[in-house]
């Protein structure tokens, strides 16, 4: 019957799998059609790491923020006020360990205040995060006086950006490091689980001993230190802080975790399909360069994607 | 009345490999009440959702007045005058009586617009024929959960509904509720509807209904007319064998010097908790008896921290104790098993095993890393010990069936090992085997020396296991009676009733 065979098939949950297969597909048609163009060689691909290494990292924090079912949207803002931050503090003479501080405590910072008018005012996060991506972006254009706030270490430069470790640039040992502690506790903490479990059901979970307002807390803390991250890698590598950094990266960083298998429904997520979801819109991007589309057309492109990515993942819900 | 107005034939059904109906054959007459039962997970409501068309079959047919009918959703089903009351609700709290009931069928007038007029002039007709009183205006979250139910049933009715199937309908009512419901009932089946009805309550199939069909393990076992089925012969059916432990008081020692635990004084919270005061000892299992709206869920909530308490103290172990929050509870050792499962005893998206271990993950893991193997260990003990029915650990508990879904609510708690459990309606959507056995469970919980609190409409549940039994009425407790000195239900039904 063929009822049966739909049974089994469906032993085979494939829409879990969705963006892998999707991605494994896309690499094979790139690497055919644009042989000529070099898709395929460690220098491209070491460039696509380059690339989505920031998207990759605001994205493992937004990974909790989304399935605590909050949303951040303040992240390319966050990243563009510490980078200034980091860049000023170096032009100060202060040192880069000072910097450094500066830069993340930046970001917690402004996740602190996200965290604290969400659980605490009890303002919805989209509109708190809305706010503040204007109020973030205003601040590093007022503290840079609108122009780049260059860098000089040599030690920031390679530690944050340009430098590279054997032939692999820095920037995917950042990216690395980040995906496999934000991996880790995600599926093993007890964090994690009380993320996933706020975002799921906050009324079960705050019947089980959940402080659920110190989880959100702590998530929109993490996520404004990680988009901190981000702005000091930019900076890094650019050799400047700039207001100008990360914009429109709050929806690449969305996209990214939408696309990995998150739920924006709360209750689920993964920082592994986030980082395929970011690398994989990385290398699109790339490819559509190569093939020589210009950025409207990869924001098209994109678009689509997103939407095809969510369409088919949605279906799960409703059976 | 004779005529066979619905004929489900060999039904299979299988859920991911895993068989849930295995020739399944109902039929049911016109203008009866037919009695489906069987234990948790035994699959009435997926033959149910396979009637309305929510799940599709694998193999079989289904009749309908003579004509073989597939449905591929519920809305399809109407059509043909096939409604469903599910086990759980699906109105819209923020909307009137009469919006829910016309939902998506709003009647309209000129440009489309919803004519509000004529939807509560037939709401107000429909309710009236139910013979009862709420008024189509009312927000749906202002009235109670009961008439929840009556507005399902008016939405059933304001769609020409000729098989109305309701399943387990009275685990939210009160006793009165239950009778408004039953006279519903009746009043339905002499207007000629015909009504397949779900329940774990033996004492209300023999009340309202025609026959009984009995599901065990996805097969059906037995179709017999209510006059001639006994009880016993009925509960046998369903467990598969004569009952191990049944629902009957056992008396327990009660310890000389045993000491206060729990104790609450003239605490006050919200509107419905007035002036509660009791005290709850180490190993005792008391009972907390009242009407619904009386005041009692209220009042474990305001213990355990979910609720404000604006007057009053709680005192833990002999000191007094400022509880905030459940989590603040929980470090006092205090576990609740809440009185909705699905809206705050689950996460229904998650499995088995993430929302067992949720209270006591901090036990589970070692610097923060929850030890898996340690966690499975234990969830797969209870599972066992509950005698919850899925497939595996893993599987996401929105697929269990309601009764199972309970159980695991019971089993977080359980988990935790908490040494004051306070239980709101523990049982309610469990069948009449595993009740037994969770009474069982409760009594070595106390004998260990914990303590239990627990809170049910069911009194012979309560009677069964309860050493004393406390009345609340009104906000207030107005009186603790030892089990020992109570003869029957109806001596604390008459308790709990307020008098006018
Ligand atoms: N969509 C589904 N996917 C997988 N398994 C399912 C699904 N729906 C139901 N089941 C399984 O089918 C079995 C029968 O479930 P069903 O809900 O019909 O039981 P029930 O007789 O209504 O029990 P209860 O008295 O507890 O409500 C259960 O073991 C349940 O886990
Ligand atoms: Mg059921």
């Amino acid at each position: 019957m063929p009822s049966k065979l739909k049974n089994s098939l469906s032993l085979f949950d494939w829409r879990q799998y969705i963006v892998y297969i999707a991605f494994v597909l896309v690499l094979i048609y790139f690497s055919i059609t644009l042989a000529e163009e070099g898709f395929m060689t460690t220098g491209n691909i070491l460039n696509i790491a380059r690339q989505t290494a920031m998207i990759s990292i605001m994205g493992v924090a937004m990974t909790f923020v989304i399935a605590s079912k909050e949303i951040d949207l303040s992240v390319g803002s966050i990243a563009a006020l510490s980078a200034i931050t980091t860049a000023l503090t170096m032009q100060q003479g202060l040192g880069m360990i000072t910097a450094i501080i500066v830069g993340l405590a930046t970001g917690l910072a402004v996740g602190f205040v996200n965290g604290y008018l969400v659980t605490k005012v009890a303002i919805p996060s989209f509109l708190v995060t809305l706010a503040m991506m204007m109020i973030a972006r205003g601040v590093a254009m007022w503290l840079s006086g609108t122009a780049p706030v260059p860098i000089l270490s040599e030690n920031y430069i390679f530690l944050f950006g340009s430098g590279s470790v054997l032939g692999v640039p820095i920037l995917l040992f950042w990216t690395l490091l980040i995906a496999i502690i934000g991996y880790i506790v995600m599926r093993k903490s007890v964090f994690g689980r009380q993320t996933l479990a706020t975002g799921g059901n906050e009324t079960a979970a705050t019947f089980s001993g959940i402080n659920t307002n110190r989880i959100k807390m702590t998530v929109f803390m993490a996520s404004g230190m990680m988009a901190g991250l981000a702005g000091m890698l930019y900076a890094g590598r650019l050799q400047a802080g700039r207001f100008t950094f990360g914009e429109g990266d709050e929806l690449s960083v969305i996209a990214a975790v939408i696309l990995g298998g998150t739920s924006l429904f709360g209750g689920v997520g993964t920082v592994v399909g986030t980082v395929i979801g970011s690398v994989m819109i990385g290398t699109i991007n790339n490819a559509l360069i190569l093939q020589g589309l210009d950025v409207s057309q990869q924001m098209v492109v994109q678009g689509a994607i997103i939407i095809l990515a969510v369409a088919f993942g949605s279906k799960k819900r409703k059976s | 009345m004779n005529h066979t107005i619905l004929r489900m034939k060999e039904i299979e059904k299988a859920f991911n490999g895993i068989t849930v109906l295995d020739k399944v054959n109902f039929e049911v007459k016109t203008g009866e009440v037919h009695a489906l039962m069987g234990g948790n997970g035994a699959g009435k409501s997926t033959l149910m959702k396979i009637l309305t068309g929510v799940y599709q079959l694998d193999e079989g047919s289904i009749e309908i007045d003579g004509e073989y009918q597939q449905f591929s959703n519920p809305s399809d089903a109407e059509k043909v005058g096939v409604s469903m009351i599910f086990q759980e609700f699906s109105l819209i709290p923020k909307l009137t009586v009469a919006q829910n009931i016309y939902l998506h069928y709003e009647p309209r007038k000129a440009f489309g617009m919803i004519n509000d007029k004529k939807m509560v002039s037939d709401s107000r007709k429909i309710i009236a024929d139910m013979g009862i009183s709420i008024s189509p205006n009312d927000l749906v979250e202002n009235i109670s959960l009961g008439y929840w139910q009556m507005t399902e049933i008016a939405k059933a009715l304001s769609k020409n509904t000729k098989i109305l199937i309701m399943d387990e309908p009275t685990s939210t009512l009160t006793k009165s509720e239950t009778k408004t419901l039953f006279s519903i009932i009746r009043r339905l089946k002499e207007s000629g509807i015909t009504i397949i009805y779900i329940s774990h309550r033996m004492d209300e199939i023999f009340e309202v209904c025609d026959r009984i069909t009995v599901l065990r393990n996805g097969t059906n076992v037995i179709t017999a007319s209510c006059a001639d089925i006994t009880m016993e012969a009925l509960i046998n059916n369903i467990v598969g064998g004569s009952m191990g432990q049944s629902l009957k008081w056992i008396e327990r020692p009660i310890k000389e010097n045993r000491k206060p635990i729990l104790e609450v004084k003239h605490l006050q919270s919200g509107s419905r908790v007035k002036d509660v005061s009791f005290t709850l000892y180490e190993g005792e299992i008391l009972g907390m008896a009242g009407l619904m709206g009386s005041g009692r869920s209220e009042t474990v909530r305001a213990v355990f921290g979910v609720d404000a308490i604006s007057g009053g103290e709680v005192h833990v172990r002999g000191s007094k104790k400022l509880i905030f929050s459940p989590k603040e509870a929980i470090q006092e050792g205090l576990g609740l098993v809440p009185e909705d499962r699905r809206s705050q005893g689950l996460v229904l998206e998650h499995s088995v095993k993430e929302n067992t271990i949720l209270p006591s993950l901090g036990a589970l893991s070692r610097r923060q890393i929850i030890q898996n193997s340690q966690a499975d260990e234990k969830v797969e003990a209870l599972v066992k010990k509950l005698k919850v029915k899925t497939d595996d650990i893993h599987k996401t508990v929105s697929l269990l069936s309601g009764g199972n879904q309970q159980k695991l609510v019971l089993a977080k708690w359980l988990l935790n090992d908490t040494d004051i459990l306070i239980l709101d309606e523990p049982t309610s959507g469990v069948d009449i085997g595993a009740k037994a056995e969770i009474v069982e469970i409760i009594r070595e919980i106390a004998d260990s020396g914990k303590a239990v609190l627990v809170v049910s409409s069911e009194m012979t549940e309560l009677l069964a296991m309860s050493d004393r039994i406390l009345i609340m009425k009104d906000g207030e407790i107005t009186s603790s009676i030892d089990r020992k000195e109570i003869k029957g239900e109806e001596e604390v039904e008459r308790a709990i009733q307020v008098e006018k």
